[in-house]
């Protein structure tokens, strides 16, 4: 697990604390990847958030909110994906989905358990 | 301008503005839009994401006691429809690309959908499934509202399509939709069939028309020479114009032999009857001075609703018909249901080859309730015209044997009520399959007629699917293997000494009619519109002529070299026909 905390924008002043970055890598850990259920809890959890989230594997960026984007990484068993979120909830928003993917697993079977 | 070649299935021509009617089953194609319809299309798609979240919502809310998987399949299915970037990906394309909302539509979710097929993971490569689901669930929408324009027409149109199906067809106003064109068919797809009773002029198997039609596009359907030209120039429309006025003329001299018999140069009396399924057809063919029906379809009482007809719905419908008729036969043929569409999208799992399947006669006999009541019906009916039963596809003895013994039945039933019916109807079967016309001495015995349906025959002798374009050409009922069969069965039916006739496309084909008649034919039963026509062909020649032409051609072993040496028999013997 890799956790970074940054702040941009200082210069700005007043909302700097407001554009707060969180950025976290996941694993996919249960069998049938993130397929469409799964995506759909995902989708769900990042609309519970205001702040933007954004999804990325080895190849692309996607819109963690967007089921269609979410579902079209195809994120197999043992894929690893950067989840970044900015925003005022940006904390709050990685942890849910990060308790979801690597915890919960999607409340999906993991292999051989 | 555009002119596209296809095959010409109902004559006539027709200049109208073009009215596209798209089918969510196929592949939409790609059509170009007005800059200033940018934003209707643009609504257009807003519309149907939410009148698709609307059906959606309801869907659920009716479903009780569902599982959590298929909830989850609903959920899922929301979810993309309230998905903006989706929604946006699929508005962008009718932007840069200035493309209908349905080919936006299709374009986008085909686009998703190849993508998850890619995916190696098969759980996850199967999702496309639900991307497609999606796909058609939007453009059932989209679809929707011209599906409605087409019911309630206030201008003349051509109808554009990949593919009408007969009910579409039958559907259609014939006071404002003056002709048709497709992308697939052939001569004998039912679409064609019902085109060529109603008298629309179509031209079907034009491949790709429907990618270089715009809805409102001026198109002319010459259902003549099997031409359709898109956008013409001014000079092409005014020879079309001319060309048009030429075929009434002709249609109208046709009309005044009406009166005449139906009678040979040497004074052979031929029977001409129409083939029917709709009750404005039974008045084209007294229009043009038919003798009868010799096929009176009974689909159209099951596919036009959801529900089967009642005893006393269907009965009306056959009474309304015979009593038209008077004591001019009308051969009701049972329900000939199956292979289709409609009945195929009703089971629970598609057959996998229903043209080999529970079709037809063998539909009925395991369905008892619903046959019985259909022959009810026609009993009922009987008392009221000349009515005749026929059973379509037999295909042994024995099948026929059930079918006679459960008309038997519902006599017994209607005997033991006390409801009149004619005891002496007339039983007769088609010859559609090699086994009935390979078996036609043993069945003879047991039937008052045989009708040939040279359709079924030929695409069952053949093993060839007319409706299919790739295989098309090989479909001839002038084929020597289906002519070998044809005389068998008119040599059993004369020894047997009962009625003959033919009743498919072939007996409204001028030279196959000549061959015909040669092979000992005396009835025939055709496509109404047909009828003045093939009583010219009648009146133009002598029985001898024919059985010359017959004898050439059953000693020909080429189906070319009989197709083209019945053209030119034809052409010398009916100069003013051809």
């Amino acid at each position: 697990m890799n956790l970074d905390k940054q702040y941009i924008g200082t210069k700005a002043g007043k909302e700097t604390l407001e554009k707060v970055v969180h950025e976290m890598e996941v694993e996919i850990k249960n069998s049938d990847g993130l397929h469409m259920r799964p995506a759909m809890q995902f989708v769900d959890i990042a609309n519970k958030f205001d702040s933007e989230i954004t999804v990325s594997n080895a190849q692309t960026n996607v819109d963690g909110k967007s089921i269609m984007q979410i579902s079209m990484l195809a994120a197999t068993y043992g894929s690893k994906l950067k989840i970044r979120a900015e925003g005022p909830d940006a904390q709050e928003a990685i942890n849910a989905l990060r308790e979801l993917v690597e915890e919960k697993h999607f409340d999906e079977p993991m292999p051989g358990r | 301008m555009e002119i596209k070649k296809g095959i010409a299935v109902s004559p006539g021509i027709s200049i109208a503005k073009s009215l596209i009617i798209d089918s969510e089953d196929y592949l939409i194609p790609r059509r170009s839009i007005d800059t200033s319809q940018r934003m209707h299309e643009i609504r257009r798609v807003r519309n149907a994401f939410r009148n698709a979240i609307e059906e959606l919502t309801r869907l659920e809310a009716a479903q009780d006691q569902t599982s959590s998987k298929i909830k989850d399949i609903f959920a899922v299915h929301m979810r993309f429809l309230h998905d903006r970037s989706l929604r946006k990906k699929i508005t962008d394309l009718v932007q840069s690309e200035l493309v209908t909302s349905e080919y936006a539509v299709s374009n986008t979710l085909r686009d998703i959908a190849s993508h998850f097929t890619k995916v190696k993971d098969a759980y996850i490569s199967e999702r496309a499934a639900d991307i497609y689901d999606i796909e058609r669930r939007l453009l059932k929408h989209l679809l929707g509202k011209k599906r409605e324009d087409v019911a309630h027409l206030t201008e003349e149109v051509v109808i554009v399509a990949r593919e009408l199906s007969p009910i579409q067809t039958a559907g259609f106003n014939r006071t404002f939709v003056k002709g048709i064109a497709s992308d697939a068919g052939g001569r004998t797809s039912h679409a064609a069939i019902v085109a060529r009773s109603l008298g629309i002029p179509a031209v079907v198997a034009l491949e790709d028309l429907t990618a270089l039609v715009s809805g409102g596009d001026t198109v002319i359907v010459d259902g003549n020479r099997g031409i359709v030209i898109v956008n013409p120039d001014e000079q092409t429309t005014e020879q079309y114009r001319e060309y048009s006025r030429e075929f009434e003329e002709l249609e109208h001299k046709l009309d005044t032999i009406r009166g005449k018999p139906a009678e040979t140069r040497d004074g052979v009396k031929i029977t001409l009857l129409g083939n029917i399924e709709f009750q404005e057809e039974a008045e084209v063919v007294l229009e043009k001075g038919g003798d009868g029906i010799g096929l009176y379809r009974t689909e159209f009482l099951y596919l036009n609703t959801d529900t089967e007809p009642t005893e006393q719905e269907q009965y009306e419908a056959y009474s309304k018909t015979l009593e038209v008729f008077g004591d001019r036969p009308v051969v009701i043929r049972t329900l000939d249901l199956g292979a289709d569409k409609y009945t195929q999208s009703k089971r629970f799992v598609p057959e996998p080859n229903p043209f080999l399947g529970l079709r037809s006669i063998r539909f009925c006999l395991q369905n008892l309730m619903m046959f019985k009541t259909q022959l009810r019906a026609i009993l009922r009916a009987s008392v009221l015209g000349h009515a005749k039963i026929m059973f379509p596809l037999i295909t042994n003895r024995h099948e026929l044997m059930q079918a006679k013994m459960i008309l038997h039945d519902v006599m017994e039933d209607l005997a033991d009520e006390s409801i009149d019916y004619n005891r002496d109807i007339h039983v007769g079967i088609m010859i559609e399959t090699p086994s009935a016309a390979l078996t036609a001495h043993s069945l003879a015995r047991d039937v008052d007629f045989f009708s040939i349906g040279t359709n079924d025959l030929t695409q069952y002798t053949l093993a060839v699917d007319r409706g299919n374009e790739l295989v098309s050409t090989l479909y001839s009922p002038v084929d020597p293997a289906v002519l070998r069969l044809i005389r068998t069965v008119i040599q059993d039916a004369h020894k047997s000494q009962i009625d003959l006739s033919v009743c498919g496309e072939m007996a409204s084909e001028p030279e196959c009619v000549m061959l015909l008649l040669g092979m000992g034919v005396r009835t025939f039963s055709l496509a109404p519109p047909m009828l003045p026509e093939i009583k010219q062909v009648i009146r133009s020649v002598t029985i001898e002529d024919c059985n010359k032409v017959a004898r050439k051609v059953l000693s020909m072993s080429n189906e070319r070299h009989i197709s083209s040496y019945l053209r030119d028999a034809a052409r010398k013997i009916l100069p003013e026909a051809f």
